[in-house]
């Protein structure tokens, strides 16, 4: 019996030399190949980052005193909007299915590439193309769109924001969203039906079970969306009046088609960072992911009703049904649990290992309970009444996003060698570490008890209230030690930069990405080992400490602690 | 949970399981008890309508749930990173499922959602309940500022921006409020109501208050409006029953009909205001 299938001899040799194709900058103008392409991605996102980071700062530094005269009101406007936008549509978004999933989904299912390639680069383009439109609006007269990222109807018709910034807003989510649209295809395209053999569905990594319930849940949502917007345009330009009372719309109808993306779209954004987390901690801890099964019914469970959820942003409209909405979406804390408690099973008796990547994990975790927690109180109308649009919701869903960008960063340093062949510099690593965590908490904390103390968010100054100048200011200098650790990540890279040659496996990985070379040849694998359960290349280095199978828990063979 | 420590001898395994978890449990729960039942406010502000305590009371025991909650889990988390920290070579035993303890952290779950959910709908239908009331007030939203009108008298008030203009209404009385707005999308957010509503165009929004104390309270525009979003500001001030009534006779036919004039020629641009934090704002 051979533990690993090799390729026939001259597949074998198919090696890089043999794909002669254009070097250099023509390389990355038309590569199809899926590595390429995800890279292209990771950096174009993490430049938004840096991008919708430096609205932050300049928002931050509006606020810090109560008659902030930084930016004027109207830039101001443009700000948060194109800080929300670029940060939701423009990095978090392509992050998460666009950049690490592209790079590492096929690899882990053991596939050559994309179902999709021409397709995949499609989506790239488009998904610049859009940044670029939707960034284009800070040159146009009227400046970039200024109505807030959920641009809520009526404030976004032609007579009350008039403007070519709006109107590239649009476009732009028109051309990212088809772009998200196509990846969702290719996703679900490839995980069906590109798997290795020996790769059934129950032995395909979370990470990728993740990103196939994010591609279902692209295919669903973003459709609605993009339908939403061409209304919109409509209404903007042809004459129609959809969300215009004045010609018998309905404005609301706006926020129910918005959020109807909207919220299975914090999901579509989450699962994939679920998804890196879980990969992590599990290979940082040395064990098979706790409750793999139960973590994968979670995930399902969760994008299931994310659909029906999206009414409890509109709670204070007073048109929605309360105890539907409110009851499907404390529901979802639920599954969220399982999954925190499955990670921290999963780190529980195992040998944990404080690298870059699981520092961030754990950031993800603590950062995330947080955000995790906060929602349940805005699942409840009374409590959603008391607390919508003060700041208590921007420091819940930046507790979330932020935890978000630990297991995004957790991914890039997991990651980032397999697909650079380099490894980045641990130190830096760590200290950039704590200036986000602690950076974090500093940022969100104030702002929970500012919303408590009535602040609105989207307020340019607060001259009534210097109550609110102290937490602002602790939320200011959060945001700034959030900056630091974006420049150390920066300094990083460019130290690291082909200094620490990672080899294969640099962290005892346990899915297939780790059995290939880092970077993988043009096809990915060269031959692959023998897939017996999710974790191939943990079985094939560690033959003698595959997982226990069911029943056989720890309660059996309990160990003396280590002194 | 089980928190694996040095095993006493001649306890079976279920038994030293079930006292660490009870230990678990009762720690925190005898630290309540023992803090004199005096519930913290969590941040928040029992607020001055009988609506607004309901909502702090549940803000209360959300909060109460989340602190134990989330601290239990805090405590795992910390637990585990210091206690499983690397500390050789050794493979970890490879444990990948424990049906029971995954069945416990379904259900428990679920059953404190279900607690919560119960909770929410008792204030939710204090919150939202609509009985019939003597006072009306008429709440209109507009870019930028607030019309207040009462009806069947002559009582308007209008301001924008700078001007903050005050809504009265009278103490431990129902208080009817009808939301509309004339323009876009404005959030009615008054802070120690511990209450928002969206003032939406083309939707009525109806609403009770029952005021509990006297005072003047902050009120602003929650949902963004456009440009002068940061300034659309209010005042509530809540009187005793006779100081309302008298209030409502200084408005005497002509000023009320000129007040309400005024309403309507509000939204032009001969009142774009003159703030000093913002020089640069209009252009």
């Amino acid at each position: 019996m051979t533990d690993v299938l090799e390729r026939p001899v001259d597949a074998v040799e198919h090696g890089p030399e043999e794909h002669r194709g254009p070097t250099g900058l023509l390389k990355w103008l038309t590569s199809t190949d899926h590595k390429v392409i995800g890279l292209s991605y990771t950096v174009t996102s993490v430049i938004m980052l840096v991008i919708g980071g430096l609205f932050a700062e300049i928002i931050r530094a509006q606020l810090a005193t109560p008659n902030g005269t930084l930016v004027s009101f109207a830039q101001y406007n443009e700000l948060f909007t194109m800080h929300g936008s670029v940060m939701i549509y423009l990095f978090a978004g392509p992050f998460a299915f666009g950049a690490l999933a592209n790079f590492v989904v096929p690899i882990q299912i053991g596939a050559p590439d994309m179902a999709y390639p021409r397709l995949n680069a499609l989506s790239y383009w488009l998904y610049l193309t859009g940044s670029l439109t939707m960034l284009a609006g800070f040159f146009t007269a009227g400046g970039a769109a200024n109505f807030g990222w959920v641009a809520y109807a009526p404030l976004t018709s032609a007579a009350n924001s008039p403007g070519t910034g709006a109107d590239l807003w649009i476009g732009a989510l028109l051309l990212t969203g088809f772009s998200a649209i196509f990846t969702g295809v290719n996703l679900c395209a490839t995980i069906f039906y590109l798997r290795a053999p020996g790769m059934t569905m129950f032995r395909m990594p979370i990470f990728t079970w993740n990103l196939l319930i994010t591609a279902i849940l692209i295919l669903l949502a973003f459709p609605v969306l993009t339908a939403g917007l061409i209304m919109l345009y409509c209404d903007r330009h042809f004459g129609t009046h959809i969300f215009s009372v004045v010609g018998g719309g309905v404005p609301v109808l706006w926020q129910h088609i918005f959020w109807f993306w909207g919220h299975p779209e914090v999901y579509i954004l989450a699962l994939p960072f679920f998804g890196m987390a879980t990969e992590i901690i599990a290979v940082f801890s040395r064990k098979p992911v706790f409750g793999y099964k139960g973590m994968i019914f979670a995930t399902i469970s969760i994008a299931a009703l994310s659909l029906g959820v999206w009414a409890h942003h509109m709670f204070t409209t007073g048109v929605v049904l309360l105890p539907f909405f409110s009851i499907m979406s404390l529901l979802i804390a639920v599954p969220t649990g399982i999954k925190i408690f499955n990670w921290i099973g999963t780190m529980w008796r195992g040998e944990i290992w404080f690298s870059t990547a699981m520092l961030m994990a754990l950031g993800f975790l603590t950062t995330f309970l947080v955000g995790g927690l906060t929602g349940i109180y805005l699942a409840s109308p009374p409590l959603d009444f008391f607390t919508h649009d003060t700041y208590f919701v921007v420091a819940h869903f930046h507790s979330v996003v932020m935890a978000l960008v630990f297991a995004g960063m957790a991914g890039l340093y997991y990651w980032g060698p397999k697909i650079t062949g380099y490894l980045l510099n641990e130190r830096i690593g760590k200290i950039q570490f704590w200036f986000l965590f602690i950076g974090v908490q500093l940022f969100t904390f104030p702002q929970y008890l500012l919303g408590l103390r009535g602040m609105p968010r989207r307020i340019a100054v607060y001259p009534h209230d210097p109550e609110w100048k102290l937490l602002n200011d602790w939320s200011s200098v959060g945001a700034a030690l959030i900056g630091i650790s974006t420049l150390l990540f920066v300094v990083n890279i460019i130290m690291s930069w082909k200094k620490y040659p990672a080899g294969d496996n640099p962290w005892d990985g346990q899915t297939l990405e780790w059995f290939t070379t880092s970077p993988p040849p043009h096809h990915n694998f060269y031959r692959l080992p023998q897939i017996r359960s999710e974790r191939p290349t943990w079985d094939y280095n560690h033959p003698e400490h595959r997982s226990l199978v069911h029943g056989s828990h720890a309660a059996d063979h309990e160990e003396v602690p280590a002194p | 949970m089980e928190i694996p420590t040095l095993p006493p001898q001649g306890v079976t395994a279920r038994t030293r399981r079930w006292r660490r978890v009870r230990r678990v449990v009762t720690l925190p729960l005898a630290a309540l008890a023992l803090s004199g039942c005096t519930v913290p406010a969590f941040g928040a502000r029992a607020g001055v309508t009988s609506t607004a305590r309901s909502t702090f009371h549940l803000w209360q025991g959300f909060s109460l749930g989340a602190a134990i909650i989330g601290g239990f889990v805090l405590l795992l988390v910390l637990y585990a990173v210091v206690r499983y920290r690397r500390q050789g070579d050794r493979i970890p035993k490879q444990v990948q499922y424990h049906i029971p303890l995954e069945m416990v952290y379904t259900i428990v779950p679920i059953l404190i959602v279900f607690a919560l959910f119960a909770a929410t709908i008792v204030v939710e239908n204090k919150v939202v309940a609509n009985p019939t009331t003597n006072v009306t007030i008429n709440v209109n939203a507009f870019q930028w500022g607030w019309k207040f009108s009462y009806p069947g008298t002559n009582a308007v008030v209008v301001g924008q921006t700078t001007q903050d203009p005050t809504m009265v209404m009278p103490v431990n009385t129902d208080v009817h409020i009808n939301l509309t707005s004339t323009d876009v999308v404005h959030g009615f957010y008054v802070r120690a109501f511990n209450f928002s509503r969206y003032a939406l165009p083309g939707i009525k929004n109806q609403f009770t208050f029952h005021p509990v104390a006297t005072g003047t309270f902050f009120g602003q525009c929650t949902q963004l409006c456009g440009l002068y979003h940061s300034l659309m500001l209010f005042k509530v001030k809540v009187v005793t029953g006779t100081q309302y009534q008298s209030w409502l006779a200084g408005f005497s036919d002509a000023a009320g009909a000129q007040a309400a004039n005024n309403a309507t020629n509000q939204q032009t641009s001969s009142h774009v205001p003159s703030k000093p934090t913002n020089s640069s704002g209009a252009n």
